[in-house]
């Protein structure tokens, strides 16, 4: 059985400030890690290929340094890592993304089963697994809770719904988003590590796909265009309420109903 | 087409314009300037940098004739017929929305038996509830849902779509946007439209640390998905408006290869950790009994009891149920502490919590240096005057 794992390198922090008279992006260092959902997807995989005797192999896309997070996924016992990388796809929203990730997929090609995390710690869409499906014309799920069982053929899981949970049977080849928790990730092996270290790392850019037509990739393809970013109004101010009992369960009653818990 | 053009003999200063660049993506190649994979086209380097050292370069497009997209759409969020509240919220924005560019309101629903469903949309104030009412739509599975929606939209032309931020919605608004090719902005927390029809969107990214403002200035339709609770509820009137307009799509277009084979009822019990609005009893509750108040106040809010560490002591609760260094710590959206003083073990198991109100008799009570709206007063008469207010309200 034939694994995909889409990961994505994110900054290590979610501090970003916005300098208010410039309003440049002020970032807390350049650090930068594996997307902490990815883990569980890769996990998810990695467990099925010890199960199944399959294969797994990660893609990514990103700049030349997004290398590190497939070098990680080694370590962890990933067979072979694929990066996507050009300057043609910088820019890129989920349409855009989502789109690059599926032409690198064909690349890859054979593949049963494309897994990947709920959601990335920068973006926080959740949207590019499902538009990766779409583009491949595959079935997808999102929140699986669970991987009950794979088949010859399909891929039986748990679908983790408000009220209850559903389980399905889905045919080959298809993609799930799984859940933070489906499973402990186990943390990067150091004899991994040293065994893999010149694992080779395939590169593919924009001339290595099958659409070369840069008006699809990056910015040009991208519809949607961020026009403005700026720290969000601190609208939480300090209220200390002191008056008689009466009163204030009124003023409580009316500040749950303006802000819709009542 | 567009694209970034480095203008090396207007660099002066490399160094500067390479810090510039908040993504890393300036870099130095054989003493000349260039700019890498890791470009987000955020264009800071062009404002901020040298003048005429980076030049944004965009060609002419085609534009769209956005006239041909008309109306503002909402997708009826529901499962088996059991309509999401967040639909008539987003019935409230898209009307909001229409007024400004006279557009009409249109409500999309999917689904199997569902007509009689539907007609509960029209009291909210739409123009049209389009509905596919099919067998093969019981239950909601993506790709014929999917299909069902992009029908929807190669028949109407909305301009705008609003999909509610659900488990159903997230999974089919990206599926229908990558078909359509089209854009789509999740969780927006504020939207605006232009007098173009181009809608703004705004969202939180970086986990909330920065707003996003976004437009999809040459793609119809443009998809926008928005969170339960964030916007206004349309008001139900007691009669209805508008129609209802039956759609058709062919059986073999609805077919799908995952296949249900169970749906179990979920175990209720969440954990607190889990729980978007949590009341906290703290050692200001003077008898185990007076948790009865708590949990009923609790299940009218759709809240969880907590406690704070000497409640978990005495016996009161179950460890699963104590905040602070010690239990667990939370950020619901809505934090309720009734008679805890807040002692910082207790502060760093809950200070992220969305909105924090407090109630206490100290007014010197450490908790009114974190709480967002603190009451200074005797719980024993607030919780159970506001569980009557509460009552009260819901029955009307």
């Amino acid at each position: 059985m034939n694994i995909i794992v889409c990961i994505k390198q994110v900054p290590s922090s979610n501090k970003v400030d916005v300098d208010p008279e410039t309003g440049v992006i002020l970032r807390d260092g350049a650090e930068s890690k594996m997307n902490p959902y990815d883990l569980y997807a890769l996990e998810s995989a990695l467990k099925l290929k010890e199960e199944k005797n399959g294969h797994v192999t990660v893609v990514t896309m990103g700049p030349p340094q997004a290398k590190a997070v497939i070098r990680e996924a080694y370590s962890m016992g990933v067979d072979h890592g694929v990066l996507l990388t050009d300057r043609k796809f910088g820019g890129a929203d989920v349409l855009a993304t989502s789109y690059a990730l599926s032409q690198g997929i064909e690349k890859i090609g054979n593949y049963d089963l494309i897994i990947c995390g709920k959601q990335t710690t920068d973006g926080d869409t959740a949207q590019v697994g499902p538009e990766i499906a779409e583009w491949l014309d595959i079935p997808s799920l999102s929140y699986v809770s669970e991987i009950l069982d794979a088949n010859e053929d399909h891929v039986q899981v748990e679908m983790d719904m408000p009220d209850d949970i559903e389980i399905s049977n889905i045919k080959y080849p298809c993609l799930l988003s799984v859940e933070k928790d489906i499973v402990m990730p186990r943390l990067p092996s150091y004899i991994l590590k040293k065994d893999t270290k010149d694992r080779e790392i395939e590169v593919l850019t924009l001339d290595d796909m099958n659409d070369r037509d840069e008006n699809n990739y990056g910015l040009n393809g991208s519809p949607t265009q961020v026009q403005r970013m700026f720290p969000p109004e601190s609208n939480l101010e300090q209220e200390i309420w002191n008056e008689d009992e009466e009163e204030l369960t009124v003023k409580l009653f009316d500040k749950l109903k303006e802000l819709k818990f009542v | 087409m567009a694209r970034l053009k480095v203008n090396n003999d207007k660099i002066h200063n490399k160094k500067e314009l390479i810090e510039i660049c908040p993504f890393d993506a300036i870099e130095e190649v054989n003493g000349k300037i260039e700019i890498n994979a890791a470009c987000r086209m955020c264009k800071i380097c062009v404002k901020q940098g040298p003048e005429g050292a980076i030049e944004y370069i965009e060609d002419e497009v085609e534009e769209i004739d956005k006239s041909k997209w008309n109306g503002i759409a909402v997708c009826v969020d529901h499962l088996d017929g059991e309509i999401h509240p967040v639909t008539y919220e987003l019935i409230g924005k898209a009307k909001e929305l229409a007024a400004v560019i006279d557009h009409p309101v249109y409500a999309l629903m999917i689904g199997s038996d569902i007509s009689d469903k539907a007609e509960e949309i029209l009291h909210y104030g739409v123009d049209k509830v389009f509905i596919y009412d099919k067998p093969e739509l019981k239950r909601f599975r993506i790709e014929p849902h999917a299909t069902a929606f992009v029908d929807f939209i190669e028949k109407i032309k909305p301009s705008s779509i609003l999909v509610g931020s659900t488990t159903i919605g997230r999974q089919l608004a990206p599926r229908v946007a990558a078909r359509m090719k089209t854009g789509l902005t999740a969780d927006c927390t504020v939207l605006k439209i232009k007098e173009n029809t181009d809608l703004v969107q705004i969202r939180p990214a970086f986990g909330g640390n920065i707003m996003a403002e976004i437009v999809t200035p040459n793609h119809r339709p443009q998809i926008a998905t928005v969170r339960y609770k964030i916007m206004d509820v349309a008001e139900r009137t007691d009669e209805k408006t508008g129609e209802i307009v039956s759609c058709h799509i062919d059986d073999e277009k609805l077919e799908t290869t995952v296949d249900i084979i169970e749906i179990a009822k979920k175990d209720k019990e969440k954990s607190i950790e889990e729980s978007d609005v949590l009341v906290v009893a703290g050692r200001g509750v003077k008898n185990e009994d007076d948790l009865k108040m708590l949990e009923e106040l609790a299940d009218l809010l759709g809240a969880q009891v907590a406690c704070t560490r000497p409640l978990c002591e005495a016996g009161w609760f179950k460890n699963t149920n104590q905040i602070g260094l010690s239990g667990r710590t939370v950020r619901p959206e809505l934090i309720i502490t009734c008679g805890v003083m807040g002692a910082v073990q207790f502060i760093a198991g809950m200070g992220q919590a969305g909105t924090i109100i407090s109630i206490n008799e100290d007014e010197n009570a450490p908790i009114f240096n974190t709480a967002h709206y603190g009451l200074v007063g005797d719980l024993y008469e607030i919780i159970p005057d506001l569980i009557e207010k509460i009552k009260l309200e819901k029955g009307a």
